[in-house]
């Protein structure tokens, strides 16, 4: 049978792997080449690179470090941040990302999805979304979690899998950087919803987290999480074990 | 020589990488010349059957690898591997080239379980078909190992061909062989340490 995915999630800014706590403060961590082989190594099923760099001179950085992780590393790459033109797909796609990851740019220009979908098949088309509870209502939020869009998420999603989107990258910004667990009841609505492959993003703070993930919601596909990984605090290879124990398909 | 048909279909530069770090030599080529050359031929593919199948047509390559592939080993990789079979369903009905017996058809009309998603994304464990596990492919693996698959579409009525599946409420068609002609419907150049020893194996094919 399939497995579940466990992927780490890489944020670079300026060549630099950082990760923020509710989206701020950043701090730096390590070289994003060098995290990519260890990542390998440790098992991670896929591997997501976000490109947090505003600056043209940090985006020819993260291209060539893409370059470097893709002709080493020959597991699945989600490339992500400051996607927002079919010739962003391209820049990505030619540096060997497999993925291409979407969030404001659908935003701006919600057409771009059905046109990287006919252009590269939706398996190449991940959507991302940070959401957050408003009122009681799941709400689309943009510019890294700071900005309230007014959309309904889950109706955001829905129509992003109608016009093509291959994949959904689910993070929560109420249990972001919070360790104390995923974000369950907004899967779990996502899930209903949607019938493409979900990436659950934000919350996790230990082992105990992605079982109960994938044990009590078989629609969720794949746990990704950054700073547990990147400090250690929870090592793949044990998490992976720990979870095959437990009854959940992994690739060991 | 490892020769990679590029017909503008899918990046190569993953098939391309993975294959220079087994310390192999490898050409991105739509030269008829150097694909006569080659040791070995691979054909990758993402993307639909028909445009993929017409873009191959139009590099007016078809003769050339239905000749060589009775010469020297090819490796269809996903959509290169649906492209051998004799006829697709997708989105309409669509020849291919026939060097397989079978077909390909969705996915979606024929899984048992309906909470399994489609496309078919992820890993999933190879089950080497009984009586096929001395295939020279596998000389380095072993079964059950894990391999990356994203698809939609597979390949059907081509059981006595078929030299591994992968289980998603249906054995799914995961590799073929006829003669010289090999296919992986998972990607091997995205399947880590299990899919390099792969591509070692059909590297070694004589």
């Amino acid at each position: 049978m399939i497995t579940k995915r466990i992927i780490p999630c890489l944020d670079v800014k300026d060549g630099r792997v950082v990760k923020g706590v509710n989206f701020e403060g950043l701090r730096d961590l390590a070289d994003p080449v060098e995290m990519a082989r260890w990542y390998n190594e440790s098992g991670a099923d896929e591997l997501v690179f976000y490109d947090i760099t505003a600056s043209v001179e940090g985006r020819t950085l993260f291209t060539d470090i893409l370059r470097r992780v893709a002709a080493e590393i020959f597991i699945p790459l989600t490339v992500g941040g400051g996607i927002r033109t079919l010739e962003d797909f391209d820049r990505v796609l030619k540096c060997g990302a497999d993925k291409v990851s979407v969030n404001s740019g659908a935003i701006a220009d919600p057409d771009i999805i059905s046109a990287a979908a006919q252009k590269y098949g939706d398996q190449c088309v991940v959507l991302s979304a940070d959401i957050k509870r408003v009122d009681g209502r799941f709400m689309l939020f943009a510019k890294g979690g700071r900005e309230n869009t007014g959309i309904d998420a889950l109706d955001w999603l829905e129509q992003g899998v109608k016009n093509g989107t291959g994949e959904l990258v689910v993070n929560s910004i109420d249990t972001d950087g919070v360790k104390n667990g995923f974000d369950l009841e907004l899967l779990d609505a996502v899930a209903k919803r949607c019938a493409v492959p979900i990436i659950a993003s934000g919350g996790a703070g230990c082992m105990q987290d992605f079982l109960t993930l994938f044990r009590g919601h078989p629609g969720v596909d794949a746990g990704l999480a950054a700073s547990i990984f990147h400090t250690r605090q929870v090592d793949i290879r044990d998490l992976k074990r720990y979870l095959r124990q437990n009854g959940i398909e992994m690739r060991l | 020589m490892i020769a990679i048909v590029d017909y503008g279909v899918g990046n190569l530069f993953s098939l391309a990488s993975s294959l220079k770090s087994l310390g192999l030599t490898v050409e991105i080529t739509r030269d008829a010349d150097k694909l006569c050359a080659a040791t070995h031929i691979i054909l990758p593919g993402v993307g639909a059957f028909a445009d993929a199948m017409d873009k191959l047509t139009a590099t007016g390559l078809v003769p050339v690898l239905k000749a060589e592939c009775q010469k020297k080993p090819l490796l269809g990789i996903c959509l290169g591997m649906q492209l051998l079979f004799e006829k697709s369903y997708e989105y309409g009905e669509h020849e291919g080239l026939g060097l397989v017996p079978g077909q390909v058809c969705p996915l979606a009309d024929d899984l048992k379980d309906p909470a399994l998603k489609v496309p078919h994304i992820g890993w999933n464990a190879l089950d080497i078909t009984p009586g096929r596990e001395d295939d020279p492919l596998f000389c380095y693996v072993k079964p059950g190992e894990y391999v990356y698959y994203v698809h939609s579409y597979y390949a059907k009525h081509c059981a006595a061909n078929t030299l591994a599946t992968s289980e998603y409420s249906i054995p799914v068609t995961g590799a073929v062989r006829s003669g010289l002609v090999y296919g992986t419907q998972f990607h091997p150049e995205k399947s880590g340490d299990t899919g390099l020893r792969l591509l070692k194996a059909f590297a070694e094919l004589a």
